[in-house]
């Protein structure tokens, strides 16, 4: 509605600065491929989106209207005393207002709709897109840049359909549409009136810029104040140990000063902004006032007149403010397009070739044929010729860097081989379906990765269709059944983040129960480095003899003491096997493996 | 594979149900009451902003007053001298105005951000004080979020929020004198909308806050499961499992846009709602006002400023219903902020604490047990004496109470009996910095903070020269391969710099505790698995370090069980067996165990 003085731009504050502890790139306030790729999303949804945009026109027609009306009330009803006239216009308006309730409602309501519905599938596809990228990619990105990238990062479709579409095509409408009307009802008055308009949009270009600028300050003092925080946290035993409590509270001091003075900075600039606006509004309103009312006291317009202008003044606001800030809402959606965009853009490096054919049940030969393999232009492994008969166990052993999990991940097709073949029953794996090969394998990783969820959930991960009995089993034949049952809610038990409350043996018990339950022909197998008590120790030893029974089986040693009986061992060195044999052999012969024993 | 317990799992249409209307809890007057407490440091500016405050709004009140007089007597009575002459003063008015706005601002901001800068500083010195024993179960995660959300939502609260309400009900009832004053009838009739309006504001912000804070908890369980998938990507395709990964993604993304598309529907609803509120107002005033005016029971001046008194309201109003919600959050907010202040310090100084003077090193341990947070005794009436400059290693199972021997001695922890002396000083009657600063620790887990090689080197001793700090990276066998990095000693490690190997950062923690000269050193001998040259480096570094030191050595290898003065070996919190590696090996069946199991030849 109407005659609002004084109370325009409300609400504007530092929004969601927490919820942008990262600073967000300058970029291009406009990108024509983006947007247009993004839009390929909306496609589907064209006709909410028409309708979307004629409610919008509808309503931005009604909001017009209404001033028009309240026009027309002064100068014919009330001025001719006409009080079924008055009460006639009074209906037209109480008619404009529901319609303008409902048109506003439908258009907000589908394009939010259609915000949210886009971004949600956007979001599956690059989770889709993620699982089919290879461990290659996974290995050189940091978890949290990928999780900026689906979580926040994709809500910019939102700010744009929402935000930028809607204030582009509405405001600049209603703009025109309110200079329009102004003309035509007085073009005298309606060009003294806009003579504010130059100063209004200059004030609100240097606040924008100012205020851009200020709020990017604050977001970096805010998550300087969270770095500092979080590194003062983790490091806590040291800094008490060294007795730096006073040295660390004098650094978080002056970060959160900062970030303190960086606040104070920026909102004083929105309350110098907001008053200047008010006040140039106050001046079109007094412009209107004086001539407005030296034309009617002439007799040259009617007092109707200047009551609409009134009205018309107070709406013309909003909209310039708030396309002043469609520039830094699109410089953000913009840079966040792209960095989807090129998310999808990823082209996955081990990709199943179109004439791949689905892996038999293999019955788990292994042969690596003139392998070689770089890592990030790092030459990794050099002419690795290696075979490993079905149902053997072959130990990989070396110093750090000598190429065993490159093997590993080669046999596995985690990594695509840069020369040679690796071949499992006679198939070149590169002629076979990555999902059928890696559904006959199974893997312990050195790390007991566990997912949140229950330890059943955890178990049956590699088979969900498992029944309970049969997760009991594998639970069972991994020595891990004990323990389980021990906890109160049993195989129930959630698992919380990082696996914290269950110890580090236990992890590797349920690592080594999934692989059970998987039953996978060919197993990698990652030994854990980190040291467990004896007892558990055991336990683990025992679940690995279970779990090697009868399935061929690659070791990542990285302990000497506990690979003396795999049927080979082979040992590698700077990226190429240099002894291959038996424990007993090998150690006869007194070379790098004598060495690494002894050591 | 939270998403797979069905406990865990809303369906989309129990959201609407649980929504509830957010009231402060019990005793949140309280929490509150001492939230504003902090703006005690800032009264002149929160002050100086609430006076300031019902000066704006009085001037709000007066310009459709003036409006009116413009309309009726400048216009209305043909009067274009008197017109010009009330314009000077309505923009006066604005101008006075909006300094008064601009200071109003400025000041609370500058208490409320005051106060969360104060809040920030009280929870980290708070958790810098804190014993191992609060941070063995606090999580890092959760904390932060305290400091910085929760925070956040006081310094809302103590600025903007509570001037909002302020201002909004002063306007309020502000307005509702003005308009009954002027014509009671009208007044009335015209106000009779604004009840229903603060109903749907408070109704809607009381729906909304809960579901955007449940879309937030959906996002976060989004967030996990993403990440969840990413950091274990090798077992998800080592198992084949990305389709089951899909499924389960794309469920809680759905659960995700019900949420959502539950909060635009409200959205949509509500916002403009209030506004339609609102708009019956103008009718009323046009229809009755209208009337009044043929009638001459009124003027056009008043007509238009009853319309412009009530457009005046709308937006206060709204906020009105986005504040109480708020206020009901901060109160959350401020019990958990409040409880990390109150947490007790398990480890202090005495207040009659003295500063331990520089020490020769004879440590001795009288009876000593210990249990951490009234659990199982770890350790049970332990006793021995260290002479200065002995190497004590310490071997036995996991949870025999090795680690906590180690943590009592620098007060990490505080025993539950017995006494622990330094020279004869019962460690409890000395100061914590005095005490630390003559003890080096170093730690299984080895701590870098994001800075500086030289500044990481340096943490205990900041005045250290620069020929200390590379001696002591030289004694530590560092230097070689900080002098290789980009910049040698001025080379950023952590976030925004390189990544040192596991060996390297154990060698700068070397370098570290060699620089603090300490008297007694505490470490941890379980590296991490490193090639062997950088074992040898390290075994080098290990031994310049222990030299002339009363040293305790949690054991794993050969050449420090030979080296040991004396061995004690642990069982169940229990001084089992103690004496040197070649006494225990013929004495101690447990020691010959446990020597086969753990020491690396």
């Amino acid at each position: 509605m109407g005659f609002s003085i004084g109370t325009t731009g409300a609400g504007l504050g530092p929004r969601g600065a927490l919820d942008r502890f990262s600073d967000k790139v300058e970029g291009k306030v406009f990108n024509l491929e983006v947007v247009l790729r993004l839009l390929i999303y909306v496609r589907p949804y064209w006709f909410q989106m028409t309708v979307s945009v004629l409610l919008l026109l509808i309503s931005s027609a009604l909001v017009l209207t209404i001033p028009y009306l309240v026009k027309i009330a002064i100068d014919q009803s009330i001025a001719q005393h006409d009080l079924d006239s008055l009460s006639r216009v009074t209906m037209w308006m109480l008619g404009a207002f529901s319609g303008l309730y409902l048109t506003s409602l439908g258009q907000q309501y589908l394009l939010s709709w259609i915000g949210q519905r886009v971004l949600a599938n956007l979001r599956n596809e690059m989770f889709r897109h993620l699982q089919s990228l290879s461990l290659g990619y996974h290995d050189t990105r940091i978890v949290g840049v990928t999780l900026s990238r689906v979580i926040s990062d994709v809500a910019v479709i939102n700010e744009l359909l929402a935000e930028g579409l809607v204030t582009l095509v509405g405001d600049t409408l209603l703009l025109i549409g309110i200079v329009v009307t102004m003309l035509s009802m007085s073009p005298r008055l309606a060009l003294l009136t806009f003579s504010v308009l130059p100063l209004m949009l200059l004030v609100t270009i240097l606040f924008a810029r100012r205020a851009t600028a200020a709020f990017r300050q604050t977001r970096a003092r805010i998550a300087a104040v969270v770095g500092d925080l979080a590194e003062g946290l983790s490091g806590i035993r040291v800094i008490q140990a060294f007795a730096q409590e006073d040295a660390s509270r004098t650094q978080f001091d002056a970060v959160n000063r900062e970030n303190r003075d960086a606040y104070i900075e920026a909102m004083s600039l929105s309350y110098i902004f907001l008053p200047s606006v008010e006040f140039l509004g106050m001046v079109a309103t007094a412009i209107v006032l004086l001539f407005g009312g030296l034309f009617v006291i002439r007799g040259s317009l009617t007092i109707g007149v200047v009551v609409a202008f009134l009205a018309y003044v107070s709406r013309f606001f909003q909209p310039i403010q708030e396309l002043s800030q469609l520039y830094t809402t699109m410089q953000a959606a913009m840079a966040g397009g792209e960095r989807v965009l090129n998310l999808l853009d990823t082209v996955p490096d081990v990709l199943d070739s179109p004439d791949a054919i689905e892996c038999p049940p293999i019955a788990g030969r292994i042969e690596l044929k003139n392998v070689s393999f770089a890592y990030l232009s790092e030459p990794v492994l050099h002419n690795i010729n290696l075979v490993i008969e079905a149902g053997q166990t072959v130990a990989l052993v070396g110093p750090t860097g000598a190429g065993k999990t490159s093997i590993a991940n080669l046999v596995a097709r985690f990594y695509e081989a840069a020369e040679g073949a690796v071949l499992i029953d006679d198939h070149n794996i590169k002629q076979i379906r990555q999902h059928s090969l890696r559904s006959q394998m199974g893997l312990v990783p050195q790390d007991p990765f566990l997912f949140s969820g229950t330890i059943a959930d955890n178990i049956r991960f590699g088979r969900p269709e498992a029944n309970d009995n049969q997760v009991k089993e594998a639970a069972d034949l991994a020595n891990a059944l004990e323990f389980i049952e021990a906890k109160p809610n049993g195989f129930q038990t959630e698992i919380l983040e990082g696996g914290v409350n269950l110890s580090l043996g236990q992890r590797q018990l349920v690592c080594i129960a999934r692989a059970v339950l998987a039953d996978p022909r060919i197993l990698i197998l990652d030994e854990a480095t980190a040291s467990v008590d004896t007892m558990t120790e055991v336990l683990i030893q025992e679940a690995l003899v279970q779990l090697l029974r009868g399935r061929t089986a690659i070791i990542i040693a990285h302990r000497l003491s506990t690979i003396q009986h795999a049927d080979q061992i082979c040992v590698l060195d700077s990226g190429s096997i240099v002894e291959m044999g038996k424990h007993e052999e090998l150690l006869a012969r007194k070379g790098l493996y004598y060495t690494l024993h002894a050591s | 594979m939270s998403t797979t317990s069905p406990h865990r799992r809303q369906p989309p249409k129990k959201a609407a149900t649980q929504i509830r209307v957010a009231l402060p809890p019990a005793g949140s007057r309280w929490i509150l009451g001492r939230s504003y407490r902090y703006l005690k440091g800032y009264l002149r500016f929160t002050t100086g902003a609430y006076v300031f405050t019902i000066v704006i709004t009085l001037l709000t009140l007066f310009i459709p007053q003036l409006i009116r007089q413009i309309v009726d007597q400048g216009i209305g009575q043909k009067n274009p001298g008197l017109l010009a002459s009330y314009i000077p003063t309505l923009l006066g008015i604005m101008v006075v105005k909006g300094v008064l706005t601009f200071l109003q601002g400025r000041w609370t901001e500058i208490a409320s951000q005051g106060v969360a800068y104060d809040l920030r500083n009280a929870l980290h010195h708070k958790l810098s004080s804190l014993s191992f024993s609060y941070h063995d179960h606090a999580q890092t995660g959760e904390l932060l979020t305290r400091a910085i959300q929760d925070v956040e939502r006081i310094r809302f609260l103590t600025g903007r929020a509570t001037l909002r309400l302020f201002e909004g009900s002063i306007l309020m009832l502000g307005t509702l004198v003005v308009l009954v004053l002027m014509n009671p009838r009208l007044g009335l009739l015209s106000l009779a909308t604004i009840p229903i309006l603060v109903a749907v504001a408070f109704r809607f912000g009381s729906i909304y806050r809960p579901l955007s804070q449940q879309i937030q908890q959906q996002l976060s369980v989004l967030t996990t499961r993403l990440e969840q998938n990413l950091r274990g990507s090798r077992v998800v395709k080592a198992f084949a499992q990305e389709g089951a990964e899909i499924a389960r993604f794309e469920r809680e993304n759905e659960q995700w846009f019900h949420l959502s598309e539950l909060s635009v529907r409200i959205l949509a609803v509500n916002v403009p709602l209030i506004d339609f509120v609102a708009s019956i107002s103008t009718a009323i005033i046009i229809w009755f006002g209208g009337r009044l005016i043929i009638l001459n029971q009124l003027t056009i001046g008043e007509l238009v400023a009853f319309t412009t008194y009530l457009s005046q309201l709308v937006n206060p109003v709204r906020r009105l219903g986005q504040i109480i919600p708020a206020i009901a959050m901060a109160a959350a907010s401020g019990e958990r902020i409040f409880e990390i202040l109150d947490a007790d310090s398990k480890v202090t100084d005495a207040p009659d604490a003295i500063e331990l003077p520089r020490i020769q090193g004879a440590v001795h341990f009288e009876n000593v047990s210990f249990s951490y947070l009234g659990q199982q005794e770890v350790l049970k009436d332990v006793s021995f004496e260290a002479a200065p400059g002995q190497v004590i290693a310490l071997l036995g199972a996991t949870g025999s109470g090795k680690s906590s021997i180690i943590s009592l001695i620098p007060r990490f922890y505080d025993s539950t009996n017995g006494r622990i002396t330094i020279d004869d000083y019962d460690i409890r009657q000395v100061t914590l910095q005095s005490l630390r600063l003559q003890i080096g620790t170093v730690l299984q887990e080895t701590t870098l903070f994001a800075t500086s090689i030289r500044e990481n080197i340096a943490m205990g001793r900041p005045d250290a020269s620069e020929e200390e700090i590379i001696a002591a990276a030289m004694d530590a066998q560092a230097h070689n391969f900080i002098l290789e990095t980009p910049n040698g000693y001025d080379t950023e490690v952590g976030e925004r710099g390189i990544t040192l190997s596991g060996g390297q950062k154990q060698r700068i923690a070397i370098a570290r505790t060699l620089l603090m000269n300490p008297r007694i050193l505490i470490l941890d001998d379980a590296m991490s698995s490193v090639d062997t040259d950088t074992e040898r480096l390290i075994q080098i570094a290990l031994e310049r370090l222990m030299q002339g030191r009363t040293s305790f050595i949690i054991a794993q290898r050969l050449s420090t069980v030979r080296l040991a003065d004396q061995i004690l070996v642990l069982d169940h919190g229990r001084i089992a067996a103690r004496g040197t590696h070649e006494e225990l090996l013929r004495s101690s069946g447990l020691y010959t165990d446990l020597f086969h199991q753990q020491i690396k030849s």
